[in-house]
């Protein structure tokens, strides 16, 4: 598994490059990049509202009307995304870039069989590929595949409607899978399931993952790479455990310090970052994150930090980084 | 098995009782329904001769009056039926695209509902007819073309709601057209309510029928609807009053036995009006 984050961009499965979306003239994510490989899982981590499903929907190319892109390009294979007709993007959809979602249960039609959900993603009616079908139903550890295809997902529990989930996104060997939250719905132990599910088949079947998640937990669990967004921007990329152990942004630093743990003194208060994330319509210039940042000065509010290397392959987006 | 109250039994006993007649209108008649013997005119329920036996009378041509319901219920239950699918079909293809696709395409679908909802159906009808020429074919045709706004405002309204729900957006991000997400994921889903209103519309269908046919727009004579046999008897009324009384009968039971079920059907579907 690769750990560079400066790569040689030929090897990505899926590059963005210089992302900006925006709702009429307000900005929500402003020039963001990354890039996955095959078989590497990178976590797209940050706020609610941070503009992280905004880019998983912006790859898919289904932003919701009221959303536009105003810059950059993304990148599958060698194929820009941008240039292709509705038609050519469609076909791509669940063959080259799958999505799976956060409630799984909903996320499936309560009409249609297993199955047929799963047959669907490979376009063709289940009676032809029920084999194939039926493998991949055991590759998700589904227990019993010959009565679970034929079932409807409300027979099914919310961590096999996820494993189904995954076995309509992956069945068609798509080269990038993006994963929205995928375990915020489900229950500790069925989440580390599903993660070290995801985790396998993704080396197994050489898959890039982009796995967006507010959850470090998660990110710790089953990234290779991780980028921090704040406010529509990324604040930090690198390897999981170099961000963890060493994080340079101050965001980074002071949200890892805001998870409690059981070693804490009981009853002791818990560390937070003290004020809000600005709406996008008060982004401005400068640091999106210099108002609550303990670093910040005059120069953070007026100029905007680039994304800049630091140590071993990380990016950083701040003037003044913890430990540099 | 869920238990069914008597009332329900009863309702789905008079809606098979209809289908049954009405399909083996030739198995249950003793007598053709176009054989005239002008001997046995206006005979009182009970007639018997020597060669046959009227159980519901005859009509003022002498024909049997059983056997010319039964044959009224078939042609009831084919133009409802016909007619039903026709708008059934009109009506939901445009409100599954008006839903789906918005923009000037929904625009352009509701305005056509509004307008033909500010038409009087039943004048629609006679006009039509008027100058299509009665029949069978004509009949099916005005009663099917004119009854599709109830439903595409239904499929509409439905296709709405579950275009927002995520195995929709799931289905979009799989790769889906519209053309499967809207016959594979949304029309089954929005389904129930559909046939609640087909079914009340099937009532009324067989109203319509009646009515134009009793105007004399609808079948034409010889062939018996319930409709021309009442309008026929209403001349009669005073003096056989069973040519009126046996098709209204019918027609009321058969009207009431649908829209009963439509409740029912409406209970077993909502389930917001369940368990009362």
């Amino acid at each position: 598994m690769t750990a560079l984050s400066v790569r040689d961009l030929s090897l990505a499965a899926l590059a963005v490059r210089d992302l900006s979306l925006a709702i009429g003239r307000t900005n929500i994510v402003d020039a963001i990049s990354f890039d996955v490989a095959p078989g590497e899982v990178l976590a797209l981590v940050g706020e609610s509202g941070c503009g992280k499903s905004v880019t998983a929907q912006a790859i898919m190319r289904l932003l919701p009307a009221a959303i536009r892109q105003t810059g950059g390009e993304i990148t599958l294979g060698a194929t820009s995304l941008s240039n292709l007709s509705a038609r050519a993007m469609r076909d791509l959809r669940g063959r080259q870039i799958a999505m799976i979602f956060q409630e799984p249960q909903s996320a499936l039609d309560p009409l249609a069989t297993v199955g047929n959900q799963i047959a669907e993603a490979l376009r063709q009616p289940l009676a032809r590929v029920r084999a194939e079908v039926r493998q991949m139903l055991v590759e998700v550890g589904i227990s019993d595949p010959d009565r679970r295809i034929d079932q409807h997902p409300f027979e099914l529990s919310g961590g096999m409607c996820q494993r189904v989930m995954i076995a309509i996104a992956l069945i068609a060997r798509p080269a990038v899978l993006i994963a929205d939250e995928p375990t915020t719905a489900l229950d500790v132990t069925i989440q580390a399931q599903i993660l070290a599910l995801l985790r396998r088949l993704a080396a197994e079947r050489q898959t890039a993952v982009v796995l967006i998640t507010h959850d470090m937990g998660v990110v710790a669990d089953i990234a290779d790479r991780v980028a921090v967004m704040y406010a529509g921007r990324v604040a930090e990329t690198g390897p999981t455990a170099a961000v963890f152990a060493t994080p340079a942004h101050p965001y980074t630093a002071l949200l890892l310090a805001s998870i409690p743990r059981l070693s804490d003194v009981p009853k002791s208060a818990l560390a937070v970052i003290d004020g809000q994330v600005p709406q996008p319509a008060d982004y401005g210039t400068g640091c999106r994150f210099a108002g609550r940042c303990p670093r910040g000065d005059r120069r953070c509010v007026a100029e905007t930090p680039a994304l800049g290397p630091v140590a071993d392959g990380r990016l950083v987006a701040c003037f003044h980084p913890v430990g540099g | 098995m869920r238990r069914i109250s008597w009332g329900t039994a009863l309702i789905f006993a008079g809606l098979l009782a209809f289908m049954v007649a009405a399909v083996g209108a030739d198995v249950f008649a003793s007598n053709d329904p176009l054989r005239q013997s002008l001997l046995l005119r206006l005979r009182p329920p009970g007639t018997a001769t020597a060669t046959a036996y009227f159980p519901l009378g005859t009509d003022d041509l002498g024909r049997d009056l059983l056997a010319r319901i039964l044959y009224g219920a078939r042609a009831s239950l084919m133009v409802a039926a016909l007619s039903v699918s026709v708008s059934l079909l009109v009506g939901v293809t445009l409100g599954l695209m008006a839903g789906w696709f918005g923009g000037w395409v929904s625009i352009i679908a509701m305005r056509a509902v509004d307008t033909m909802l500010s038409i009087p159906a039943i004048l629609l009808a006679v006009l039509t007819v008027a100058v299509l020429g009665p029949g069978f074919f004509n009949l099916v045709l005005v009663l099917g073309l004119t009854r599709w706004p109830r439903y595409t405002r239904v499929a509409y309204a439905q296709t709405l709601q579950v275009a927002a729900l995520p195995y929709v957006r799931a289905a979009e991000m799989a790769g889906c057209g519209p053309g499967r997400i809207l016959l594979r994921h949304v029309l089954p889903n929005i389904a129930g309510p559909l046939m609640v209103v087909a079914t009340s519309e099937f009532g009324l269908m067989i109203l319509f029928e009646a009515s134009l046919s009793f105007l004399g727009l609808g079948i034409q004579p010889p062939y018996p609807s319930w409709g021309s046999i009442m309008s026929v008897g209403r001349q009669y009324v005073v003096r056989a009053w069973w040519l009126t009384a046996f098709p209204g009968a019918c027609l009321f039971g058969v009207v009431l036995c649908v829209n009963l079920f439509g409740d029912w059907l409406r209970d077993r579907v909502d389930p917001r009006s369940q368990g009362r």
